[in-house]
């Protein structure tokens, strides 16, 4: 997989991993060609558009269009199965996801992101051990901030 | 100070933290650019703040507005900062700033490199992970030169959690440092077996990878992933293996072979739609990399279409798609199968989804005949009609033109057709694509003689009507047709009949505000009309009219003469000139006509369009020589000039083009005369094209007198083309019904039929003749053209850097960079603990240090022994692939390889040396079966193959070739010493009489903790057929043969072949078990029937089967410091054995542990090694070996005791044998 858009009803961009090195300008590029593109196709149509020498899969959920860019050989229906996973992960973990969510915890949803794939690949089949990965590191960042009050912190204690 | 920091942390409190932001950003969202950069503002104070927590908020808050839009580069310093801050919480939003908005131009990356060493090195592994997940994203040319070391120790990290995101981002690594792959390969190899799936699949993603952008380098590892995808019940992981296959296939045909059969398997099996697809898209690709010559694969193809086609009848537009997009693959190579399909196609067209019709519309290129294209272009005129949208019409527009023009017109019958086809496309509005009619016209006219009589009078009649085509500045994209017409009727003006009215048409002022280019066409093309009707005139005498129309250019020339246009001023100054003194001659009644043609005389033919590269190089020269010496560096400046000049007048002082002398020409003119006479598609200068245009059947039909030329060109109610599709039809049916007359026999009935139901539907390809005898003029190319269609590959392909040999050893050369002196709080890397002197090319890493005195010395020596091992890898590696290839199951059985090695362990390393010989004398009979009709390579491999046997003969028996390779194979980290090993088998005895022979091995399942594989070799000893061989054993409470559901435990497991004489072949049962601790021993029968020309007796056999512990133990490589600390642990119980009288060297005594005993060496120093296993239930075993004078001790290390003692006991015996 190239990259991953998470873009909203409205256009506006709610969630981007690229997986090649392009610098800001392409990257923005790319960007708003596809999102124009994306929303432009009716709803009845299917999920798959060539562009320029990729392939575009995307899916739409509620009012977030997920987006991923993959190459010529790679699965259009298994790319489908890796954005219905993802949701189905920011659902597990926020309890019924929905976009403002992401918006105001658009950190996690990377986080979950990054313990699902890695550059690009599949990283974890098993929705359980992803979520466990995640926990365990929310765990840990719990840990860190609670012995913290700004008293401590100041080194008063 | 004291005071400052609490002023901070209260400033902090009113801190915006990241809700806010986004809050306030939604809050204000008519002045957002200016909320923003207040916020910027806000945040680069915060950053100038030492508090990391407030440093941390506002990088946080940064990603986000980086995913707004907004450039954060300049605070790429301060992400590290935060990277670095020792607080996971922070770290992360450091790592997730950086995988944003890092690249390989952001300049402080390589400031980075220590901070990752050092998170990658953490005892945390959510640090380590962040980081990986972080350089995924990053990893630049320097990061992973410098780092792929780190990533690699990493890969065998004692958490899957690790191991499995390092194994990923080895992918990154490799493409950015492709130096990495080879020392890495290894190991990454090793985890394609790794116990934990995630990793396993990890691995299976990378490598796959790989091998889809180089596959000649994976070729090797097929047996490996073959029987991963035999046994792997992982979707993901399936889907990348049988890519794999899909890209190797093409280099491997027999792997195509083997293929095949479990591909179907799955198609029929599976209900995950992404691997149906899969399975059918490389099912195609393996068909297509077969020869077509393979009949019996239509089977597979048919399944494979029948499949698409419910994909594309699925309500779900996806899967309509791709069952589209699939099928046109199959097009390529079987037209046929997916024509019949035609129907489901033609449907899709209708579909309201586009990208689906345009699908369907690649789909139409391959399924037009000459017996449907018109009613396919029919339809899709219908649809060119109801478009809405210009790129979809345009899309069909360059369609109809693909499928008509497709190789050289095959499918057009009637060509007037296809002109009227084209000249009704001219109709639509906005199009891009004028040109592309226009070169239609061209080209039909041009090569299809017989159509150009009707071609003319088409295009005179656009020329007529340009102001339809010319008026609506938007269309301006259609008006490119005009060019084709005018130079039609221009070259072609002999087939015109009104001329007079064409050539005013071509003159009206309108015509100025046409593109120059076209307006110089018009120019140049309205003399040679003109020079026809001089002649025409000329010959009927009438002179007033040849006067008149000689006036009328002269009156009209000016409006070009004055045209903005270079081109077109030009042309028509020069040809009003020559217009005016042929008024001059005509005024002296000086008959002038014969000249004016002579301009325009002899015929134009087309040209292929790479003619001109084909032209070969003339002997002698050399287009890379320099035609004049380059100025040296030393000239100055001011002399360039001169130079210049110099150059200019040498160039002026030759002659422009090589002067052919008369000879020669004459001579080629000759040749290629002779060369059109043998080409049947030449037409040659017939006397008559009109005449031969009229005698074909059914032009009494064309209807060149039915258009009024003053009727505009859309016939009312009727498109034009219908007209020819119905007089095709008739044309056809006529044509029929002559035929059925010839044929006269009792075929009265049958023709009723005929005629009432539309014939054109019953009739075969080959019966329809096409409505004239069209020839087409092939393209003309230079003599001895060049024969080259070199496809040039993309030089910038990233992924060419990693077309690495894999299979070659290692070189001491290569391994990857160390870091020295800063890693002192890095893992400690097993592999430098090791001696030097175990130390073999496999190995990725040395101590270089210590080596480099030693190296000079054992320099050439290690050099030959390098070779020698390349050399036995090479064969070894080879023959493996070939043995596999080789052996095809006999179908539906359960009796697949395990894998390449342990197939060739089976054939090649039997105890005893004799019967090995005869094993290979068989193995070879086999081969030379299928040998017959193949290829050279495989007699090349009998050669190598006899060749090494009469090696083999002439070593003593002891030192076998072929033990000695699976010996180092199967000890993989262990050792591999020059010294050669004895032979060894895994295989032992299960049971022998006169007819048949048994022996078997006991492998442990990865995939399953209860589980075990008995693989079971049958050799047919005696001469008889032996079938109906079933196999039975008398379960235990504790071990029980996997059965299939529905029989009872008394019920034996048929083995899915039949033996003939001499031959053996390998089954696999599975056998289920609870504890594994304790060895078992089951009973069992061999019942079998012998066949011979006597008849067929029953025969049976007993046996017992022997499960030892160490076959419940599955080599698992583990490394140094994982080692010490699974002993640190202290939850392992000990225990110890010592035997005597061993003679044999260490080493051998290493192997024969590691072979029969299923263990891999951690290390090993001097006469003391540490070796370690896994039972399949996840028991660790650790051995600490000592070789004493004549004795060896073993001090056994197990989380259950009463394992380890069994294995030790085990172990006792074996050594007790030495």
């Amino acid at each position: 997989m190239q990259f991953m858009l998470l873009f909203s009803r409205q256009g506006k961009l709610r969630l981007q991993k690229w997986y090649v090195p392009l610098s800001d300008k392409e990257k923005k590029k790319i960007t708003r060609e596809l999102v124009q593109t994306v929303l432009a196709r009716k709803p009845k149509m299917c999920s798959f558009l060539e562009w320029r020498d990729l392939k575009i899969v995307y899916k739409r959920y509620a009012s977030l269009y997920f987006c991923c860019a993959i190459e010529d050989q790679d699965n259009e229906l298994i790319t489908l199965e890796i954005i219905h996973r993802y949701v189905e992960l920011l659902d597990k973990y926020f309890g019924s996801v929905c976009e403002l969510d992401i918006i105001f915890n658009f950190e996690k949803a990377y986080f979950i992101l990054d313990e699902f794939l890695l550059g690009g690949e599949v990283q974890e089949t098993s929705k359980k051990n992803v979520l466990k990965a995640i926990e365990q590191a929310d765990l840990l960042q719990e840990e860190a901030k609670t012995p913290r009050s700004v008293l401590e912190e100041i080194g008063l204690t | 100070m004291a005071l400052k920091m609490v002023k901070g942390s209260i400033d902090r409190m009113f801190d915006k933290n990241l809700q806010d932001l986004v809050r306030g950003i939604r809050n204000h969202k008519e002045d957002e650019a200016k909320y923003i950069s207040q916020c910027i503002d806000e945040i680069k104070q915060e950053l100038k703040q030492d508090n990391i927590a407030v440093k941390a908020n506002a990088v946080c808050k940064l990603t986000y507005l980086q995913m707004l839009g907004y450039d954060i580069s300049w605070a790429a310093f301060n992400i590290i900062e935060v990277m670095s801050a020792s607080k996971f919480t922070f770290k992360r939003i450091g790592y997730l700033a950086a995988s944003q908005c890092f690249h390989e131009g952001t300049d402080v990356i390589m400031l980075t490199t220590n901070q990752i060493r050092k998170d990658l090195s953490s005892p945390n592994q959510y640090d380590t992970g962040v980081a990986l997940t972080g350089l995924s994203c990053f990893v630049t040319p320097d990061l992973a030169r410098d780092l792929a070391n780190d990533i690699m120790t990493l890969m065998s990290h004692t958490k899957p959690y690790i191991r499995k995101k390092a194994v990923l981002i080895m992918y990154k690594v490799f493409l950015k440092y492709p130096e990495s792959l080879r020392p890495a390969f290894p190991r990454l190899k090793e985890k394609l077996e790794d116990p934990d799936p995630g990793v396993q699949s990890a691995a299976v993603n990378v490598i796959c990878e790989l091998a889809r952008r180089n596959p000649k380098n994976y070729l090797s590892l097929a047996p490996l992933f073959f029987k991963l995808m035999t046994s792997s019940t992982n979707n993901w992981v399936l889907i990348k293996i049988i890519k794999l296959f899909g890209a190797l296939t093409p280099l491997e045909p027999r792997l195509g072979k083997k293929l095949i059969e479990p591909l179907t398997n799955l198609i029929h099996s599976t209900s995950a739609m992404s691997l149906l697809y899969e399975c059918v898209n490389t099912v195609i690709a393996v068909l297509i990399s077969l020869s077509s010559g393979m009949p019996n694969h239509s089977a597979s193809i048919q399944l494979c279409v029948q499949k698409l086609r419910i994909l594309i009848e699925d309500s779900d537009q996806n899967l309509k798609y791709l069952g589209l997009l699939a099928m046109s693959k199959i097009l390529k190579t079987h037209p046929k199968s997916v024509q019949s399909h035609k129907d489901l196609i033609l449907q899709c067209l209708d579909d309201k989804d586009e990208s689906i019709r345009l699908r369907a519309l690649d789909l139409l290129y391959g399924m037009v005949s000459k017996k449907n294209l018109m009613e396919i272009v029919k339809k899709l005129m219908i649809h060119v009609d109801k478009a809405e949208g210009t790129t979809y019409r345009d899309e069909l527009l360059t369609k109809i033109i693909d499928i008509c023009s497709q190789s050289n017109y095959q499918y057009i019958t009637n060509f007037e057709w296809y002109i009227s086809i084209l000249v009704e496309l001219t109709r639509l509005e906005g199009t891009r694509h004028g040109h592309l009619i226009a070169a239609q016209m061209l080209d039909v006219a041009i090569r299809v003689k017989a159509i150009r009589k009707f071609a003319v009078s088409q295009m005179a009649m656009l020329l007529d009507n340009a102001h339809l085509i010319a008026s609506n500045t938007q269309r301006n994209g259609i008006c490119e047709v005009l060019y084709a017409a005018a130079w039609i009727c221009g070259e072609f003006s002999e087939h015109l009949e009104e001329a007079n009215q064409t050539l005013e048409a071509m003159l009206r002022p309108k015509v100025t505000t046409l593109p120059g280019h076209i307006q110089a066409v018009y120019v140049q093309n309205m003399v040679k009309l003109y020079a026809s009707i001089l002649q025409q005139k000329e010959q009927a005498g009438e002179k007033e009219a040849a006067q008149e129309i000689t006036q009328l250019m002269i009156e009209r020339l000016p409006q070009f003469v004055q045209s903005a246009d270079l081109e077109v001023q030009e042309r028509a100054s020069c040809i009003l000139q020559l217009i005016k003194y042929i008024q001059k001659l005509q005024v002296k009644e000086v008959p002038v006509a014969e000249e004016v043609i002579a301009l325009f005389a002899g015929e134009l033919n087309p040209v292929a369009p790479k003619a001109q590269k084909k032209v070969p190089v003339p002997e002698g020269l050399d287009l890379d020589a320099w035609i004049n010496e380059p100025p040296s560096d030393s000239e100055s400046e001011d002399e360039k000039p001169k130079t210049i000049f110099h150059d200019e007048e040498q160039r002026h002082s030759k002659p422009r083009h090589p002067e052919m002398d008369e000879e020669e020409l004459a001579r080629r003119r000759e040749a290629r005369k002779q060369e059109q006479a043998n080409n049947p598609f030449y037409i040659k200068s017939s006397p008559s094209p009109q005449k031969r245009y009229q005698d074909t059947p059914g032009v009494e039909h064309i209807p060149v007198v039915q258009i009024d030329l003053s009727v505009p060109l859309k016939v009312p109610g009727m498109p034009m083309s219908d007209q020819y599709v119905k007089l095709e039809e008739e044309r056809r049916h006529k044509q029929k019904l002559e035929k059925d007359k010839k044929k006269k026999k009792q075929k009265k009935e049958k023709r009723g039929k005929h005629h009432r139901h539309n014939s054109l539907h019953t009739e075969s390809e080959e019966d329809i003749a096409p409505a004239h005898h069209v020839d087409i003029i092939t393209e003309e190319m230079p003599e001895n053209a060049l024969p080259s269609d070199e496809d040039d590959k993309d030089p910038n392909d990233p992924y060419k850097a990693l077309d690495i040999d894999l299979d070659k050893p290692l070189a001491d050369s290569e391994k990857l960079p160390v870091q020295r002196h800063r890693n002192a709080e890095a893992l400690k890397m097993p592999e430098s603990e090791v001696p030097p002197v175990e130390k073999k090319s496999k190995k990725p890493k040395k101590k270089e240090k210590k080596h480099k005195e030693k190296e000079k010395d054992k320099g050439k020596k290690k050099e030959k022994e390098k070779k020698v091992v390349e050399e036995e890898e090479e064969e070894k590696k080879e023959e493996d692939l070939d043995f596999w290839l080789s052996t095809a199951p006999p179908p539906g059985s359960a009796a697949q390889p395990q894998s390449g090695p342990q197939t060739s362990a089976a054939v090649a390393s039997e105890p005893e040396g004799v019967k090995k010989e005869e094993r290979e004398e068989q193995q070879e009979e086999e081969e030379e079966d299928e040998g017959k009709k193949s290829s050279k390579h495989k007699k090349k491999k009998h050669k190598k193959e006899k060749e090494e046997k009469s090696k083999d003969k002439k070593k003593s028996k002891k030192k076998h070739h072929h033990s000695e390779e699976e010996m180092a194979e199967s000890v993989q980290n262990g050792t591999l010493d020059d010294e050669p090993l004895p032979p060894m088998s895994s295989y032992r005895l299960l049971a022998e009489n006169p007819y048949i022979k048994t022996t078997y091995d006991i492998q442990g399942n990865l995939q399953n903790d209860s589980q075990v594989t008995v693989s079971v070799i049958f050799e047919n000893k005696s001469t008889s057929f032996l079938k109906s061989m079933e196999l039975n054993v008398l379960d235990s409470l504790n071990t029980k043969m996997l059965r299939p559901e529905g029989s009872s435990v008394h019920d034996g497991i048929p083995v899915p072949f039949q033996l003939p004489p001499g031959i053996s072949n390998e089954a696999q049962f599975v056998f289920t078990l609870q504890s594994i601790v304790m060895a078992q021993k089951l009973k069992g029968t061999l019942s079998f029937i012998v066949k011979n020309d006597e008849g067929s007796t029953h025969e049976k056999l007993d046996f017992k089967l022997h499960f030892s512990c160490a076959s419940y133990l599955i080599t698992t490589p583990c490394y140094s410091d994982a080692f010490a600390k699974l002993l640190e642990s202290g939850d392992l119980h000990m225990s110890s054995i010592k035997v005597d009288g061993i003679s044999i060297s260490f080493q051998h005594l290493l192997a024969k542990i590691c072979f029969h005993h299923h263990f891999s060496v951690v290390e090993r120093v001097d006469s003391c090694a540490s070796m370690y296993s896994r039972s399949i239930q996840g028991h660790h075993v650790c051995l600490l070996v000592k070789k004493g004078e004549n004795s060896v001790s073993i001090d056994g290390k197990c989380s259950d005791p009463t394992l380890l003692s069994n294995l030790l006991d085990e172990m006792k015996e074996t050594l007790s044998k030495c």
